[in-house]
């Protein structure tokens, strides 16, 4: 958890000063989707649109379901991030979506049996404030990155289920097991998860970030129950049920982050960043001690935003990239000088490491880093 | 401790006889000078100092005015010379010549020292960083940013340089750069190809009487010593050389210091140290060119065959010694003065009149702390110290965590520090007192020649 805001954040707020910026633009010349909705009629196997062109602004659709199964209709802007969407419309059904949407490219997708990829249609939206078209590369990294984003999420369910589950039993020992790894996760995709400013206090706030009034909820309170008071209050009972609910609600909203390749890469940066000021301290996992499990989860979602903008990376910086691929292999070594086969999570507990051994987890983190924290110049400029 | 009188009194340079400085020394300090003197005024700084240089003595101006390379000014008048010695308080100290700048040099108010362990195993990546290290120095100690500067570049990227020195002069900061035994060799393993080049006089420091070293707070592969009149501007070029060197090299121990412990230029007042005591009176004279030749400077002649490298250089020695202030404030006046060998408000040696007065040492008692340090209860040994003291806050016992940070230049450690420490940790009655807690040991290659060369060239090269 951390105290100020990501650079996601700052790019979902930015982007939405856009929107609405071309929204307003739009109202005032009386233009932008106002004569009619742009109809949308789906079927099992197809999704067709009346207009793959329209003006900016406040655009309607109306969706008519003429498949057999039921349906739900996404809007996506470039790196699939979902711009607006609708559930569960039924065979034979109608349904209408808005959104405002400022000029650019999206894809409108059809999922029939509300699963996958979707059937997919381009479109776009025209008029002033299009921004300059991005590097192909970089919007298909970044659509990968949010699969990525939405495959953690989806994987955190029935981990935190299980960890939930045993403290709703009142098993001290089976909650203990499964607490680190029910986190896995949301560490590796932080710097999203955190996006959702709402959600991050409930589930992963520390015991120092609770704000007067607010009520210690999430991860960290059931940790110093189970290690420090070890036992299982009926308050925390119910809060494992809190915790499972608020992490199926990032798992539902984590498609709408703002994804760009820049806030990608600093994301990265700020994964370690975690690292640096609360794992290698000890300070994240205070009682537990399971530290090492959110490092590994933290560089493993650095490591995959990287990975995912290498292409780009390569030939814009090919030193930078040399310079990542042997930190991240250092620091992978590191962390493998630090497991223990007899945890349940595979990793020495963090009271157990010593000064020296502390200080080389840290250089390594510095060591990376750095060189991550130029990420984002070398994907911000075109060479 | 501290090797106390490092000349007798009748060696002592005239204010008279310096009329040049050291080659580290630039004549771009009365650039300096001439805009810098309001600024300094407005953000505050230069009343304190005025007014210490008021009621000081004309030592300080003097010895100050010197250092930037214009001592004809001085002539002019003593008094009349503050806003003078202040704006070359400001000034740049040259960063190319055949010494290292910050051995030699007038030393400066603040230090931030620092240790680094080199991380990688690569000879060409570590040359690469010691180039980066070296271009960046240059530019640092100027007073310039490092590489597009600290407000420049992307919005979306970290600046190159961090920022904090903005708007600040170069503040004479020196930049000094040494290599540590475990460079050369480390378990045993030649890391990068130059074990057979390890000088004789680099030596493994041995284990002295009363010594508890803390080796988070020894040793080390390489090291950078800033120096500087502002705190800022030493701290910020030893975090810029930090954030450079990451994934290379990683700062192992770093000490910041205050108030200077001994000064370079002899007609300058002699700082207390922590103890409240002057110490360091007769320092070795930054321009005192023949006895830094003799006894600073490894000579041509001296660095031979696999020393080579080392012509023009020398050795640090680099010591944390903590200092017990609780039960030294405990003693009385006449025990701190016997420990001594001096009077502790004139600083004068026992029997004298004036600080500066000829050391009788046989008016000391045996195990003094100035009778034992003396070069003439050492047969002549003369190092450079250039020391600070320090203050980390309290020990978590509530005690002062402060002392002496020790530095000291020699042309070869055998003949310097280690028959000097070895005669003080055996019988100096200060160590009641005082514990060494930090080591370690450098070898300070020459002076960096032009733009071209770089800090180990004569060594990797």
């Amino acid at each position: 958890m951390r105290a100020h805001r990501s650079s996601v954040v700052v790019a979902l707020a930015a982007a939405t000063a856009v929107t609405a910026v071309a929204g307003c633009a739009a109202k005032n010349d009386g233009k932008g989707g106002g004569k009619g909705a742009i109809e949308v009629t789906a079927t099992d196997s197809s999704c067709e649109l009346s207009a793959k062109e329209f003006p900016a602004g406040h655009v309607r659709f109306a969706v008519q379901n003429k498949g057999s199964q039921v349906t739900e209709v996404y809007v996506y802007a470039p790196g699939d991030r979902i711009v607006t969407e609708r559930e569960n419309i039924g065979p034979g059904t109608h349904a209408e979506i808005t959104a405002e949407i400022k000029a650019g490219a999206y894809e409108v997708a059809c999922k029939p049996g509300m699963k996958g990829h979707g059937i997919r249609q381009k479109v776009t939206a025209s008029g002033k404030g299009a921004g300059a078209k991005r590097d192909p590369k970089l919007d298909a990294a970044v659509a990968a990155y949010r699969t990525y984003v939405q495959e953690q999420a989806d994987q955190t369910l029935p981990a935190a289920q299980k960890f939930a589950d045993a403290v709703k039993s009142g098993d001290v020992e089976a909650a203990k097991k499964a607490y680190a790894l029910s986190r896995v996760g949301w560490e590796r995709t932080e710097p999203v998860a955190e996006s959702f400013g709402d959600i991050d206090p409930k589930v992963d706030v520390r015991a120092d970030g609770v704000e007067k009034g607010q009520k210690w909820t999430g991860w960290h309170k059931l940790e110093k129950s189970l290690w420090e008071e070890k036992k299982i209050s009926g308050d925390d009972k119910k809060l494992a049920g809190q915790l499972i609910t608020d992490l199926k609600d990032w798992q539902k909203r984590v498609g709408k982050a703002e994804i760009t390749p820049t806030s990608m890469a600093n994301g990265a940066k700020e994964l370690l960043d975690e690292v640096a000021t609360g794992k290698v301290t000890g300070e994240e996992e205070r009682y537990s001690h399971t530290d090492l499990v959110d490092f590994q989860g933290n560089v493993e979602g650095a490591e995959k935003a990287y990975e995912l903008l290498k292409p780009v990376v390569g030939k814009n910086d090919p030193a930078l990239a040399k310079e990542l691929d042997k930190q991240f292999k250092a620091i992978r070594t590191l962390l493998d000088d630090n497991r223990d086969s007899k945890s349940a999570d595979g990793f020495a507990s963090y009271d157990t490491v010593g000064k020296d051994d502390r200080k080389k987890l840290s250089d390594g983190v510095n060591a990376l880093a750095e060189p991550l924290s130029k990420l984002a110049a070398a994907v911000a400029t075109t060479k | 401790m501290t090797q106390d009188e490092g000349m007798t009194g009748t060696d002592g340079t005239t204010a008279e006889g310096r009329t040049t400085t050291e080659d580290g020394t630039a004549a771009g300090g009365s650039t300096a000078a001439a805009d810098g003197t309001t600024a300094r005024a407005a953000d505050g700084r230069a009343p304190s100092r005025r007014s210490l240089l008021g009621w000081g003595g004309a030592g300080l101006a003097l010895g100050a005015v010197a250092a930037g390379g214009t001592a004809a000014a001085l002539r002019t008048g003593g008094d009349a010379q503050p806003a003078g010695a202040d704006a070359t308080s400001r000034s740049a100290v040259a960063f190319h010549g055949r010494h290292q700048a910050g051995i030699a040099s007038a030393v400066q108010d603040r230090l931030h020292f620092a240790s680094f362990d080199v991380t990688t195993d690569d000879r060409d990546e570590l040359i690469a960083l010691l180039k980066e290290w070296t271009k960046a120095a240059a530019r640092m100690t100027a007073g310039d940013t490092i590489g597009d500067g600290a407000v420049g570049g992307l919005a979306e990227a970290p600046p190159d340089d961090t920022g904090e020195a903005l708007g600040l002069p170069p503040s004479r900061l020196t930049l000094t750069f040494g290599i540590g035994p475990t460079l050369f060799e480390k378990d045993g393993k030649d890391r990068f190809g130059i074990k057979a080049r390890r000088p004789d006089a680099l030596i493994d420091l041995p284990q002295f009487p009363g010594d508890n070293l803390d080796k988070t707070r020894s040793n080390g592969d390489l090291c950078v010593q800033a120096c500087a009149d502002d705190p800022q501007v030493a701290v910020h070029a030893i975090r810029n050389l930090a954030r450079i060197g990451f994934g290379k090299v990683a700062i192992r121990w770093s000490q910041l210091g205050f108030g200077k412990t001994s000064s370079t230029t002899p007609d300058a007042q002699t700082p207390r140290n922590m103890f409240g005591f002057k110490d360091g009176t007769h320092n070795l004279a930054g321009t005192d060119t023949a006895a830094l030749d003799r006894h600073v400077w490894v000579a041509d002649g001296e660095a031979k065959g696999k020393e080579s490298w080392m012509a023009g250089g020398s050795y640090l020695v680099a010591r944390r010694i903590r200092m017990h202030i609780e039960t030294w404030d405990r003693t009385s006046r006449k025990e701190q003065e016997d420990i001594f060998g001096r009077d502790k408000g004139e600083g004068a040696p026992a029997g004298r009149k004036h600080e500066r007065d000829t050391p009788h040492l046989k008016s000391m008692l045996p195990t003094a702390h100035v009778r034992l340090a003396h070069p003439d209860s050492n047969g002549g040994i003369r190092i450079l110290r250039r020391g600070y003291s320090f203050t980390d806050g309290t020990d978590g016992l509530g005690r002062l965590d402060a002392g002496l940070f020790f530095l000291a230049y020699q042309h070869d450690v055998r003949q310097g520090f280690v028959p000097l420490q070895k005669r003080l940790s055996a019988n100096d009655a200060l160590n009641e007192y005082i514990q060494h807690v930090g080591s370690a040991v450098f070898a300070v290659p020459p002076g960096v020649r032009n733009a071209d060369d770089w800090w180990g060239r004569e060594l990797f090269a």
